[in-house]
């Protein structure tokens, strides 16, 4: 790829991406829920300050270095062989994304 | 009134609440608050909330156990921490932060001893129940590796003894705690795929841990230990597809009523019911969702059963001697714990998400009573000190 192609696929994709996630992201209202899900819900096993129980911890270190597609799939498929049940019959793919990236920030509380 | 009069009014005032605290405490309770890491102090007899004790960490799995008088409280909470609770005084009168993550605990039948059934690092402490010392350490280590396995399940038998299970290594352990610097331990191997939670019945005779693993239970008769454990109600999900478990079903209260026990399937909107002693099953009763906690009044009449996310509104009586359920109450949003008072005649349930707690008739299932709490969960009677595995 030349250096021209690659500058404007950057910008095609700087412009596109930011409303194409803003079509995505979940509203405010939407947000709050699933922090509840998580903390509460996620937090059954996973503890509600998320360092852990039965399941793993769910820190921002102990995520770190996993790929947040695999992490999303996990959220949305389960873990078979393992008590992580599929959640997506409650949460949307772009909802474990966002969700996958609040972890992996840390900033899950924040609005 | 007069300065004096009414000085003399509120000592008298004291004085009865303090006798009042004597007398009832079987009616006296705590509430766990989880979300601020606090806890209410309840009265049964008032159906309200008298104190309110705070800074114990964090709550958000916490369970309790009492001293054999009721007078204190021992909080596990989910960061390790181990507190000390006084009832009377309403106010935390030792504590310590004893592992990284614990799940539960009990107390030995002399309540000397306080056991404390800990994730991370995977093992079991025990300590001093008069001072919180610490008394002596067993890890939960198995396999070639020597790996750690997170401990879960923990009850006081007859005998000096805490029964436990491991559940990455499929083991349960019975440790002689006669002389608790040097606990002895007899270890079970194979008892069944990752065992989640455990049950000790109220004659203390037997312990009954579930397994997640795989469809079943493992049965240890305490009165012979040397014969291991058994398999009941194996493959109880024959033939159907399992659904997900949002939340693991909890096996610690009186799922023993009358001559059966009830128990949760795993991944089945079913409450199993095995006959003691056989330990076959008899019956299957379909119910709202994933059952969470199955608890038997004390009369051993009735079974109340609450659920797994989704399902979580909603609270379910099964009567004992039809099998089946009679009554479908929905107390609040997101039901974590019920608990019966002494007698019986009333249960008393916490609807985390609707921060309230919510008391119940058990004959007439009228509401008689809504409590404030702040994100409640496990709710605990006083009436537990003289119970095992309670």
């Amino acid at each position: 790829m030349s250096l021209r192609v690659r500058a404007l696929l950057w910008v095609a994709v700087a412009t596109v991406a930011p409303a194409a996630l803003g079509d995505v992201a979940p509203d405010v209202a939407r947000r709050s829920e699933l922090v509840n899900l998580v903390r509460q819900d996620c937090g059954s096993c996973h503890g509600m300050t998320l360092k852990g129980g039965l399941g793993p911890a769910l820190t921002r270190e102990s995520l770190r270095d996993k790929p947040p597609g695999s992490l999303a799939a996990v959220i949305l498929y389960g873990r078979p062989g393992t008590p992580m049940p599929p959640w997506g019959a409650f949460v949307s793919a772009s909802e474990a994304d966002w969700i996958v990236r609040r972890l992996q920030e840390g900033t899950l509380d924040e609005r | 009134m007069s300065a004096r009069v009414v000085a003399v009014a509120g000592l008298v005032a004291i004085g009865a609440v303090a006798a009042l605290v004597e007398a009832a405490r079987a009616e006296l309770g705590l509430v766990v608050e989880r979300a601020s890491g606090s806890l209410q102090v309840v009265d049964d007899a008032k159906r309200a909330g008298v104190a309110r004790i705070e800074g114990l960490g964090d709550l958000s799995h916490a369970s309790l156990v009492y001293s054999g008088d009721g007078r204190f409280a021992y909080v596990f909470g989910r960061d390790g921490g181990l507190t000390k609770v006084d009832l009377a005084s309403a106010k935390a009168v030792a504590r310590v932060v004893q592992a990284g993550n614990s799940i539960g605990g009990a107390i030995s039948r002399d309540g000397r001893i306080v056991a404390v059934a800990n994730y991370e690092p995977g093992g079991v402490k025990l300590f001093d129940a008069e001072t919180l010392a610490l008394l002596s350490e067993i890890p939960a280590t198995y396999g070639a590796e020597g790996k750690r396995a997170k401990v879960v399940g923990i009850a006081d038998a007859p005998g000096a003894r805490f029964v436990f299970s491991l559940f990455e290594a499929g083991e349960i352990w019975i440790a002689d705690v006669a002389d608790p610097r040097r606990p002895r331990v007899r270890k079970l191997a194979n008892v069944g795929r990752e065992p989640y939670d455990a049950l000790i019945t109220p004659d203390g005779r037997h312990y009954i841990a579930g397994l997640f693993g795989e469809d079943g239970l493992a049965l240890v008769d305490l009165a012979n230990v040397e014969a291991g454990a058994r398999r009941i109600l194996a493959n109880y999900g024959r033939g159907e597809e399992k659904l997900p478990v949002y939340k693991m079903p909890h096996l610690r209260g009186w799922a023993v009523a009358g001559p059966y026990a009830f128990l949760p399937a795993i991944g089945h909107h079913e409450v199993l019911v095995v006959e003691r002693g056989s330990w076959r099953e008899v019956a299957r009763i379909p119910a709202h969702g994933q059952p969470v906690f199955v608890m038997a009044r004390p009369d051993g009449k009735q079974v109340w059963v609450n659920f797994a996310f989704p399902r979580n509104d909603t609270v379910q009586v099964i009567d004992v001697e039809r099998l089946a359920v009679v009554q479908t109450l929905q107390p609040g949003k997101t039901v974590l714990h019920m608990e019966f008072n002494d007698a019986g005649d009333e249960v008393w349930i916490s609807a985390r998400d609707d921060d309230r707690v919510v008391v119940y008739d058990t004959a007439t299932f009228a509401r008689v009573a809504t409590l404030p709490a702040k994100s409640p969960s496990g709710i605990f009677f006083a009436w537990r000190a003289k119970r095992i595995g309670m």
